[in-house]
């Protein structure tokens, strides 16, 4: 055994493609790493931004959206609105200091099982090579400074900003 | 942490082999083992692993425990839950248990199948039901919803397609309204002269069955017709249809013709001809056009266009003809829509190199159908452009639009065995040479690889590869005004040019150009293709992913009329079966919003795609249709003051089974149980 770091993801899936996706990747025996869980809705719009800040919280190093590809959502256009939301959620996570891509937004058909995979290897590597995330732990140690904020959350250059009174 | 108290559900975890499927690469036992020791505070009180959870005796154990050790919740670790979440759901209800507290996750085409380190596997499948566990303790018990079914069902599209569903159901005595476009019903279909592989002719065997729908008894025929509004939902739609102007008076028309006969005005026939013969501007698109009745075009109608000549109106026997009528629009109450508005024909002229539109002597197999009709433009003569001249050589290039990445990738199924058919025709009414330029011959259906035997025994050429160009710039003095197939033969290995008199391309098929309009209408969605999408393109071919939507023939994807007949047939029974249960149940993946939490601000509304939040203004609050809304979830997901809750995908199981799946990557707040 090597000591790489292994990452931890959490992948949601749509019900009618990117799980029938992973579902196929299964049947067809097409390997992945093992680092990804995947979590089933039934359509990417149904993806709360709170659930992957929960994801975070709760020890993921990462956090993969997937969902029909544009135009071919069953619930017509409602990946759009997937997107929309991701697109907002990494800039949010930017300015709490968590790498904006730790999220990432994939699009997989029922077909592609191959190609849902090979994302996810790809995630893996980027994700392994951000290096763990932590945040419970800094949420933790911002908690013993007393002072309800974790500098380390903060990019250095907006910390410049803050005059103490 | 002291949230020590007593777990209030008593879970029973069931851990599948799967024979060796799952059981090579997860070490199973000891997810049951573990599940029990580490999950218990979360209300674990049974688990078991099992060769084969989805047999009778694996069923008949969950069932046991139900009844005997009291579970109020039970996770099944096994396959995918598309394939057997039903069972399980079945064997709870079975013991007493709501079929919704069960949850199915999957270890196999999730864990087992997809890694091959054992250790990982099996830490990674502890972790997967780890997260079912904590997501089943906010399962809540549930009921399917049922919606009664209006017997009445829409059919759009009155081509073969649409015919055959429209008559299954009329047949079974149920009422239906066939709306059709065009003047006639018929479809494509009504164009050809012959069919593949047996040669019948297509009017022959089409005729009867549109004389059948146009008197059936439950069939209200709206041709000239188009679909403009449709409300409502599974069993209950309520559909417009816009009734074009026909300016003759149905009831007093008899279909005698003397009213075409007798208007001075032609017409090039760009739909039902391919532009090669005419008609006039009151007409019947064929001879056995049903309904009888014709129209009138306004566009090229001279009494229209400059008030004078009502030639028609003159001589009409019955006093049928009425210019001043009006669109009419006529609102109908179904329960069920098949959909089956057919395809586009390629337009070859966006393969410039085979100059069609350029060179006179080039056809689209359309017009080459409407050459060979006895009932055509040229009574079923095959000649070239100039209308007496028989052609010597004939070129007929097969794949022209499909199978090209510039154009269409797929396949569109029919070309091979029209092209064949073409070679046949040619063969046997010029006893011209023909030659066929194919990339790969598909003939993959009954009778059909025979057919492609006879025509080689018939002694027409074979050339294998994709032809680069037809022109008519001779090089040789035996090109000349001839055109001249570049090609390269890639059996023989070498370039060719191959002079001939007539070239026929077999153009693919394309969705409705307005295909995507048409599936918003209806609200359901189209492929990257602009093919219809079926519910499973395996198991459920004829549903779309709306219920009570239903599609049928090449709307759905390039086919021959073998399949569309099967298709028409195949929704129509679908329709049925939900006609005479009166009836059906649906999974309760709904949005509900709670009133008292609701603030008015109306953000989820404009993202409902299928319009199912009804904003009420007097109470200030959205409200959810629970038969419109298909439970995607994304109003919940929006809604600012989470007054919104989706069953069976709740925030609180999602969270929950978040918490579950990282049980052991919290190295610092973890709750009850320590990082393993």
């Amino acid at each position: 055994m090597n000591d790489q770091f292994e990452p931890v993801i959490i992948g949601f899936t749509c019900n009618w493609c990117s799980y029938r996706a992973a579902d196929l990747a299964g049947t067809a025996r097409i390997k992945y790493p093992p680092n990804i869980r995947l979590i089933r809705l039934m359509c990417s719009g149904r993806m709360d931004p709170t659930f992957v800040l929960k994801a975070l919280a709760e020890g993921a190093d990462g956090v993969m959206i997937t969902g029909c590809h544009p135009g071919e959502c069953h619930y017509l256009d409602q990946n759009y609105k997937a997107l929309r939301r991701v697109l907002l959620l990494r800039r949010t996570i930017g300015q709490m200091g968590i790498e904006p891509g730790r999220v990432k937004l994939v699009w997989a058909s029922a077909a592609e099982g191959v190609r849902l995979a090979q994302e996810i290897g790809h995630f893996v590597e980027e994700i392994r090579d951000m290096g763990p995330l932590n945040w419970p732990g800094r949420l933790a140690a911002a908690h013993v400074n007393g002072h309800g904020r974790d500098d380390r959350l903060m990019p250095a250059d907006m910390m410049l900003e803050e005059v103490p009174a | 942490m002291n949230d020590q108290a007593e777990p209030k559900e008593r879970i029973g975890v069931y851990v599948c082999h799967c024979g060796s499927n799952i059981a090579a690469t997860v070490d199973v036992a000891d997810v049951a083992v573990w599940a029990k020791e580490r999950l218990g505070d979360e209300g674990v009180v049974i688990t078991h692993d099992y060769k084969f959870m989805c047999s009778s005796l694996g069923q008949e154990l969950i069932e046991r425990d139900i009844k005997e050790e009291g579970l109020t919740r039970v996770v099944v670790a096994a396959c995918s839950p598309h394939l057997h979440e039903k069972t399980f759901r079945t064997a709870c209800a079975r013991a007493g248990l709501n079929p919704y507290l069960c949850e199915l996750v999957s270890i196999r085409e999730q864990v087992s199948w997809v890694h091959s380190d054992r250790q990982a596997a099996t830490e990674k499948a502890k972790a997967v039901v780890a997260g079912g566990v904590e997501r089943v303790i906010h399962n809540e018990p549930l009921e399917p919803l049922h919606i009664p079914i209006h017997p009445a069902t829409l059919v759009v599209g009155g081509g073969i397609a649409g015919i055959q569903a429209a008559l299954e159901l009329a047949d079974s005595g149920h009422q239906v309204y066939l709306v059709e476009r065009e003047p006639s019903i018929g479809g494509h279909m009504a164009q050809f002269d012959k069919t593949f592989p047996t040669m019948d002719c297509a009017a022959c065997i089409l005729t009867p069955k549109m004389v059948d729908a146009g008197g059936h008894p439950h069939i209200d025929l709206f041709t000239w017709s188009e679909v403009v509004r449709v409300d409502g939902f599974v069993g209950n739609f309520t559909v417009t249809i816009r009734q074009k102007p026909r300016y003759i008076d149905t009831d007093l028309c008899t279909g005698c013709g003397i009213c075409w006969e007798k208007c001075p005005k032609r017409v090039i026939d760009d739909v039902y001809e391919a532009g090669l013969g005419y008609r006039k501007a009151v007409y019947t698109p064929f001879a056995q056009a049903v309904p009888k009745y014709p129209v009138i075009d306004p566009e090229n109608c001279t009494y229209f266009i400059n008030g004078k000549c009502r030639a028609c109106e003159k001589f009409c026997p019955t006093d049928a003809i009425k210019f001043d009528q009006e669109e009419e629009f006529i609102t109908v109450q179904v329960g069920n829509i098949i959909l089956a508005t057919g395809f586009d024909l390629f337009d070859a002229r966006r393969v410039p190199q085979y100059g069609y539109g350029r060179l006179a002597n080039v056809f689209t197999s359309l017009e080459f159908e409407r050459l060979c009709n006895a009932a055509g433009p040229t009574n079923g003569q095959i000649v070239m452009r100039d209308g007496v001249t028989k052609p010597e050589l004939v070129a007929v290039i097969h794949c022209v639009g499909s199978r090209d990445r510039n154009y269409n990738n797929y396949c569109s199924v029919i070309c091979c065995m029209s092209s064949l058919k073409f070679a046949h025709l040619v063969k046997e009414r010029t006893g011209a040479r023909v030659y066929n330029f194919y990339i790969d011959m598909r003939t993959a259906f009954k009778d059909y690889d025979e057919f492609y035997q006879r025509v080689l025994e018939e002694g027409t050429i074979f050339v294998r590869g994709r032809v680069a160009e037809v022109t008519d710039a001779a090089r040789l003095p035996s090109e000349d005004g001839k055109l001249i197939v570049q090609v390269e033969d890639t059996l023989a290995g070498r370039q060719r040019r191959i002079p001939v008199d007539m070239v026929i391309l077999s153009a693919g098929l394309e969705p409705r150009h307005d295909a995507k309009a048409v599936a918003h209408q209806f609200g359901i969605s189209c492929s990257a293709n602009g093919w219809f999408i079926e519910r499973h393109p395996k198991l459920d071919p004829v549903a779309t992913m709306t219920e009570g939507i239903f599609i049928a023939g090449t709307v759905q994807g390039p086919k021959d009329i073998p399949a569309s007949v099967s298709q028409g047939a195949a929704a129509a029974a679908r329709v049925l079966g939900r006609i005479n249960k009166g009836e059906i149940e649906l999974e309760p993946v709904r949005a509900t919003i709670d009133a008292r939490h609701c603030s008015g601000c109306r953000i989820c509304n404009g993202l409902c795609p299928f319009n199912a939040i009804i904003f009420h203004e007097d109470a200030m609050v959205s409200e959810i249709n629970h038969a419109l809304c298909q439970g995607c979830g994304t109003c919940v997901a929006a809604c600012p003051a989470g007054a919104i809750s989706g069953s069976s995908f709740s925030n609180e199981q999602i969270m929950s089974q978040i918490e579950g799946l990282l049980l052991f990557d919290r190295p610092v707040r973890s709750r009850h149980f320590s990082a393993v």
